[in-house]
């Protein structure tokens, strides 16, 4: 086969790969894949209401804008460039560590340099083909607002996807390079997590620290930034200026992307087969080692709950997963120590985001020890009833959410006595709708398919949204408003239900 | 005077699937016997034994386990029995020895009791070097080997075996099989099923012959080479008879 053969076979299969992948990803599965096809599709037209909401008014923004709008704009593109870095790190991780084909390409008689040219493009295809998808329904809106010039907005998703790729096909290689194949894992992950979220909790953070509010365009559009910002001319808003139309910034911006994307392609693909090959020859997962101890007394479930927090403790990668929702607890954090000193209304929006934050790390550690049973025959064929083992589990589950959230309600109890029981009242009930819905839905999965665990259904997924939306809104309102709180909770409560109701496992 | 109940006694037992998988089985094994199921693949054999393990619920039948109802008191039957599978079911976060703790917690089992034999076994399955060490990487033979040393720490009464032999070396194999015919040898009742036919000559008592769900054949290897008329062929020409015969019949 020559080269140029090579590059388009394997490209043909790796867009094969993707679309299976992203096809799975959306539909969980071949089943009812027309019917989920149809429900994604209602989806997308759905998501044009809150893309109005969101940018409607901005569809007659014209050139040339002032600082403060530009610099808004710039934050916004940095975000979602931001979340397609965190992606594509992802991505490129996977091709390292979750590939099953990797052992088949590298004893092929094929240019590895070539195969691995077409993987790093596979991955800025595919990270700029969720990009493209997720933003059509805000271009859309621009669109029909304010005229096709809005359509250069695609141009700008596609040259900060490609951008995006290449960062993080370069931060990979180099983390691996500078910390070894094991610690890459882990800290890619979380790398990709504080991309995703660090830029608007860094914002947060300065708002709060600042102006005493949790809104990020309380700094953007402060005179101090426009201060710091540089003139109109700069480079640093090409891509606002492109997605309001200006050929030539897009056109630059597009130029400059594609080279990055060519340069790190050049310059990382001989080195991707080299890493790749030291990740499988990598001896040192081998020779991990415990502690010694003597083998402990203790009930049955003892024995289970112990083992559950053990595998916990010992996948960071995994824990760090779930974990990384803790991020989005600094902020409230950060406002909590600081209405301490001055007795802000502030104060009341830290119960929602723990009662929300709690719901949410709950689902995950429900999946981890209901689901993601690695042994679930050896457990199965113990002497113990189903019902013990999911109590035991379940135990796991609260203890955990328990330990996390326990510093913020023993803050919160000095500063207000009746929040902090309303929030711990908020968290426990967040927490058993979650570990409930994982519960009804539950399937027998690989610990390692952790990543996956929200393709397997839909509707958890959503539910587990819904509720841990709704108690914290529930929490709010108990503070603010008892009369709405009851509202709100009954329809909570509703979600809950039909949840149940159209479960495979009505416990 | 009443004679002591089967170590196992399956009685009409049926599962099926898309099709019959398990066809109304009735199969018998005596208390301390080692018992050798074979039949080719789709068989049933492996669906037997999970239903009979417990991780399967048959559609029709019954199963006793040294008389009791596994079906009714489901813990009963675990407490006295062990189940390894083909596929080797471990933590990779674990060392062995806790994972054998863990076992032996589930069981129930005196953990001053429990730790020392968890150690030999470990020992006499030549894992003493990686006692410590994390099963994450260790190869399908080393988790096979930990995953029937957890089968056997709390000393259960019938061992059931799913293909034990799978991706074992032969040294390995042999420690196993060593094991195995100790653990008769000391009373238990061991299950197994195999394709490697040399296995089931060698080590087995008794020998069933599964085919389309039912039981076609069982008995001693003599009893299993007269059925054919002949007394100088071997388990795997016999076994070939069997399932050519049935499958002909069919």
């Amino acid at each position: 086969m020559s080269s140029a053969t090579d590059l388009t076979w394997f490209a043909r299969h790796e867009i094969r790969l993707a679309w299976r992948e992203w096809l799975a990803m959306t539909t969980g599965g071949q089943r009812r894949r027309k019917r989920a096809v149809i429900g994604l599709v209602i989806f997308a037209a759905i998501l044009h209401l809150p893309a109005y909401a969101v940018v409607g008014r901005f569809a007659n923004l014209t050139l040339p804008l002032d600082k403060s709008a530009l610099i808004v704009m710039s934050s916004t593109i940095f975000l979602a460039w931001a979340l397609m870095l965190s992606q594509a790190v992802e991505s490129v991780t996977r091709v390292f560590y979750a590939r099953a084909d990797l052992d088949l390409i590298m004893s092929s008689p094929v240019r590895l340099t070539n195969i691995f040219s077409v993987r790093i493009a596979a991955i800025a295809l595919q990270v700029t083909g969720m990009a493209l998808l997720f933003s059509t329904p805000f271009v859309d809106v621009l669109v029909i607002g304010g005229g096709p010039r809005w359509l250069a907005a695609f141009g700008v998703v596609i040259a900060i996807g490609l951008s995006a790729a290449a960062v993080a096909t370069a931060l990979t290689v180099a983390l691996f390079r500078l910390i070894g194949p094991r610690r890459t894992r882990l800290v890619a992950q979380v790398l990709a997590a504080i991309i995703g979220a660090g830029f608007v909790i860094a914002l947060q953070i300065a708002a709060i620290l600042s102006y005493g509010t949790l809104s990020r365009f309380a700094v953007l559009t402060s005179d101090t930034v426009a201060g710091f910002a540089p003139d109109a001319g700069s480079m640093l808003w090409w891509p606002a200026r492109a997605v309001l139309g200006d050929g030539e910034a897009l056109s630059l911006l597009l130029a400059f992307s594609l080279a990055l994307l060519g340069v790190v392609v050049a310059i990382f693909s001989p080195r991707f087969a080299d890493t790749i090959i030291r990740i499988s020859a990598n001896p040192a997962m081998a020779s991990r080692t415990a502690k010694v101890r003597t083998f402990q007394r203790g009930s049955r479930q003892q024995a289970l709950r112990w083992k559950e927090f053990v595998l916990l403790r010992r996948d960071p990668w995994l824990l760090s997963q779930s974990l990384m929702q803790l991020l989005y607890l600094v902020p409230p954090a950060l406002m909590l120590w600081r209405s301490f000193s001055d007795g802000s209304a502030g104060l009341m929006l830290i119960t929602p985001v723990i009662v929300m934050a709690a719901g949410q790390l709950a689902g995950g550690l429900a999946w981890l020890t209901i689901s993601g049973e690695d042994a679930a025959d050896l457990v199965a064929t113990a002497p113990l009833s189903p019902a013990q083992v999911i109590r035991a589990k379940i135990e796991v589950v609260l203890l955990s959410i328990a330990l996390v959230v326990a510093p913020f309600v023993i803050a919160l109890a000095f500063a207000s006595a009746l929040q902090a029981v309303v929030t711990v009242l908020g968290v426990t009930i967040a927490t058993i709708s979650a570990a409930a819905i994982q519960l009804w839905f539950r399937v027998q999965a690989k610990r390692s398919q952790f990543r996956r665990r929200q393709t397997s259904s839909r509707v958890a997924t959503f539910a587990e949204a819904f509720c841990s939306i709704g108690w914290a809104a529930t929490s709010a309102l108990a503070l603010a408003m008892p009369i709405a709180a009851v509202i709100t909770g009954a329809m909570t409560l509703m979600v809950l239900a039909t949840t149940w109701k159209i479960s495979p496992r009505q416990e | 005077m009443p004679s002591d109940p089967p170590a196992l006694g399956v009685r009409g037992l049926t599962k099926r699937f898309d099709r019959p998988a398990v066809d109304a089985l009735d199969l018998t094994v005596r208390a301390g016997e080692f018992y050798a199921l074979l039949g080719p693949n789709g068989a049933g054999k492996t669906t037997t034994l999970r239903m009979v393990a417990g991780l399967l619920k048959p559609d029709a039948g019954s199963v006793s386990i040294f008389g009791i109802d596994a079906l009714s008191d489901p813990i009963g039957a675990k407490q006295i029995m062990a189940w390894v599978s083909d596929e080797p079911m471990i933590y990779d976060k674990l060392t062995p020895l806790e994972y054998l703790e863990f076992v032996a917690g589930l069981w129930g089992i005196d953990p001053r009791l429990s730790e020392r034999s968890a150690q030999d076994l470990l020992v006499s399955l030549g894992l003493e070097p990686h006692l410590h060490e994390r099963c994450e990487g260790f190869s399908k033979g080393m988790r096979q080997k930990v995953a029937l040393a957890g089968a056997l720490v709390h000393d259960p009464s019938l061992i059931i075996l799913d293909e034990p032999l799978t991706g074992l070396d032969a040294l390995s194999a042999r420690h196993v099989k060593g094991l195995l015919q100790e653990r008769v040898r000391a009373g238990s009742t061991v299950i197994m099923t195999t394709h490697i036919l040399e296995v089931a000559e060698r080590m087995a008592d008794r020998i069933g012959v599964i085919a389309k769900g039912r039981l076609v054949a069982e008995g001693t290897l003599a009893e299993l080479r007269q059925r054919n008329g002949r007394n100088d062929i071997s388990l795997e020409d016999a076994f070939i008879a069997l399932v050519e015969t049935e499958a002909a019949a069919a």
